[in-house]
């Protein structure tokens, strides 16, 4: 139907630019379509796959149920090391949180590992607005940064880019031809980065999961930044949303299992950073100063909510690279930080004021195929079915809502239903004879790509 | 076997013949079907974009004439077959129709499940590879042309009955086929098809190609909304595909 909508672009304007963009369809396909191959390589090892899922399922669920406490537990522990705990119930206080901490320490230079908290609270920018150089280091994360775009794949910020466009953001960079080799295009962007590494005055990084036991959080990545980011700054920030906790190693080891295997197929990450407070009097290396920003935004109202599950999510990006919308589309057609289908799961849910937000639920053919692939098992095409019966009620389209009505007042009459049925024999095959019909509503939606049924 | 008998709205409003062919389908099975007399539609469609009150309104209708026995109720699409026997509990709960809706749930399958029984699990499920160098033993089912199965998410991931119509195509001497990607939703999605037009159409286009990339010209599938998206995309473009329902494939008379 065509609707206007509040949001001046909608998921579906956005999703038909994005299928006019071949060059990027096709990395996207290419991508995804490699990170399932080797998720399924790496599932195919694990003998008990569906008790491992299980058992990291159970896991995020107790973490909820027990989350004040697990968290006090953790932020003590922390903080006996020397850590800092922070608190923010949203994104300004989230990003005046590590502003102020920027400040103080005087960090001109800022080293940034990929952190998705980070980019759901628009970091970069206030740290920009501040004075501050961000200079991004995953390399993924660092291509978009060059190109002056928001990820489109939460574990593969730059999947929809192919070698060759990677290559002429480099060459911009450098000022002087990088080649679309990809070993080149790694060998820039180590040289280029290790100096950022060197002046940064801070390191920023996310978190994948905290251990209560221990007050220690768990950093995986594969490039090694994250590392640095953590250990040469003489300040480590890290940013995690507040649902990300396990009570001790023996879960943590069960959830790392599943996501490096689910994310890039891998049985472990080759950086598995566990950081257990602060640099400590004889250590060589390490921050002077630990401070770990917990983000609320919007997350704990969802706990209690029927939508908790959702909170299970351990950003493997899985339920992305098999989406079939997402593979058409790439993950810009979906304005969020999140895309695919846990986004439109999320996305509404984390801004519930938010009409291109909600928008979001229908971005899918309730296929199935991410329920299928979670490894913590969110229903998830049951929640974006759930999403929807929550917002028919709220929906702008009084049409729509009026034609449910009328339809289901003519269908649930079975003499109105065999009229139907009768007119349907008789105008249907002149319906298909005409050369000429009104393109309007879901009749004109249809015969925009096909012939009348 | 007496068994009831539901056609779903689609195929009674557009594709009558599919109801008759799965009515010689199940006779020729050695069952005796009676179609549900005052059932309309299972009400996915409101269901699906999100309208509990006027699914429920809809039905309630086919609930009520499909009424309170034991008899098994067979259905020619996956999809209202995963409505019934899944949603319906859950839409029902709490109004005084509930028993009958887990009752209606319990006995509800879709036509190639019912055809080829519980599930073995056993290696003929899979497909049987393209070659048909069988001699001709000129039977009436003997095709030698391969088919393409289309799986539609319903019957593949909430049926599991992915399996039960390449099966049922085996028994019947037919060669199932898998074309690239099967797995994978073809975009129609009810309301989707027409809410997100373009990224549905994608979707179908790239299910085209892999049909056609196999070599078949006939496309099957126990989803007639599937293919009739399918079929509208393959005709807008012009290829030569033939879409039919898996019980015209079946029927004797064809």
């Amino acid at each position: 139907m065509t609707t206007p909508t509040a949001t001046p672009v909608s998921f579906g304007r956005r999703a038909d630019d994005a299928l006019g963009d071949d060059r990027m369809r096709a990395a996207i396909a290419r991508g995804t379509g490699l990170m399932l191959e080797r998720r399924h390589g790496a599932i195919a090892e694990l003998a008990n796959v569906d008790e491992l899922r299980d058992a990291g399922s159970a896991i995020r669920e107790a973490a909820l149920q027990r989350l004040p406490e697990l968290l006090e537990r953790w932020s003590d522990n922390l903080g006996a090391l020397g850590g800092h705990v922070h608190w923010a119930s949203d994104a300004d206080e989230a990003t005046a949180i590590v502003a102020g901490i920027v400040a103080r320490r005087g960090a001109k230079v800022i080293a940034k590992g990929k952190s998705m908290v980070s980019e759901e609270i628009h970091l970069n920018d206030v740290l920009e607005r501040a004075g501050a150089e961000v200079v991004e280091t995953d390399l993924g994360e660092f291509i978009q940064q060059l190109a002056g775009e928001p990820p489109s794949h939460i574990v593969a910020p730059a999947m929809h880019k192919d070698r060759f466009e990677v290559a002429e953001l480099l060459s911009a960079d450098r000022g002087e031809p990088v080649s679309a080799e990809i070993t080149a295009e790694a060998a820039y962007a180590r040289t280029r980065l290790r100096q950022a590494f060197l002046d940064a005055g801070v390191g920023i990084t996310g978190v994948n999961f905290a251990v209560a036991a221990t007050g220690s959080i768990c950093l995986v990545e594969n490039e090694g930044n994250g590392r640095m980011c953590s250990s040469l700054p003489p300040t480590h920030i890290a940013l995690m949303g507040l649902e990300r906790i396990v009570a001790d190693f023996g879960e943590l080891d069960v959830m790392l299992n599943l996501l490096a295997r689910s994310a890039t197929g891998q049985a472990l990450t080759v950086y598995t950073n566990i950081i257990t407070g602060p640099r400590r009097p004889g250590e060589v290396d390490g921050p002077e100063e630990l401070h770990v920003v917990v983000l609320d935004g919007g997350r704990s109202a969802l706990v209690d909510s029927d939508f908790s599950s959702a909170l299970h999510c351990i950003r493997c990006g899985a339920c992305l690279n098999v989406c079939p919308v997402y593979r058409q589309v790439g993950g810009h057609a979906y304005d969020s930080v999140y895309s695919g289908p846990i986004g439109a799961v999320l996305t509404p849910l984390l801004k519930p004021t938010d009409a291109g937000a909600r928008e979001l639920a229908e971005a899918s053919s309730l296929c199935g195929a991410c329920t299928e692939i979670c490894p913590v098992r969110i229903p998830l095409h049951d929640l974006l079915l759930q999403l929807r019966h929550r917002d028919a009620r709220s929906d702008a389209s009084r049409l729509r809502r009026a034609g449910f009505w009328l339809w289901s007042q003519a269908w649930s009459r079975r003499w109105i239903f065999r009229s139907m049925v009768l007119v349907a024999r008789v105008g249907l095959p002149l319906l298909r004879r005409l050369r000429w019909l009104p393109n309007i509503g879901w009749l004109g939606a249809w015969r925009s790509g096909r012939e009348m049924p | 076997m007496r068994v009831q008998f539901f056609a779903s709205c689609l195929v009674e409003l557009l594709r009558p013949d599919v109801g008759a062919a799965t009515q010689r389908v199940l006779r020729a099975a050695g069952h005796e079907p009676v179609p549900v007399a005052g059932a309309t539609c299972c009400g996915q469609p409101a269901y699906n974009a999100g309208y509990a009150t006027e699914a429920r309104r809809v039905a309630r209708r086919t609930l009520r004439a499909l009424g309170d026995g034991d008899t098994t109720c067979v259905v020619a699409s996956g999809s209202c077959t995963t409505m019934m026997s899944h949603h319906w509990p859950e839409l029902f709960e709490g109004t005084r129709d509930a028993a009958a809706a887990r009752n209606a749930a319990a006995r509800t399958v879709e036509l190639t499940a019912f055809l080829t029984g519980p599930a073995t699990g056993d290696s003929a499920d899979r497909a049987r590879p393209l070659e048909s160098g069988d001699g001709d033993t000129g039977e009436a089912h003997a095709a030698t042309e391969a088919v393409v199965v289309h799986d539609s998410c319903h019957a593949l991931r909430e049926l599991g009955a992915g399996a039960t119509v390449r099966r049922a195509l085996a028994d019947a001497g037919q060669t199932p086929t898998d074309a690239e990607g099967t797995e994978r939703c073809c975009g129609f999605g009810g309301s989707f098809s027409v809410k997100m037009p373009g990224v549905s159409v994608a979707m179908a286009d790239e299910k085209l190609d892999n049909f056609a990339a196999t070599g078949c010209e006939q496309v099957t599938s126990c989803d007639l909304s599937c293919l009739l998206h399918l079929q509208g995309r393959a005709r807008r473009r012009g290829m030569g595909l033939r879409f039919d329902h898996v019980a015209t494939l079946l029927d004797p008379q064809t």
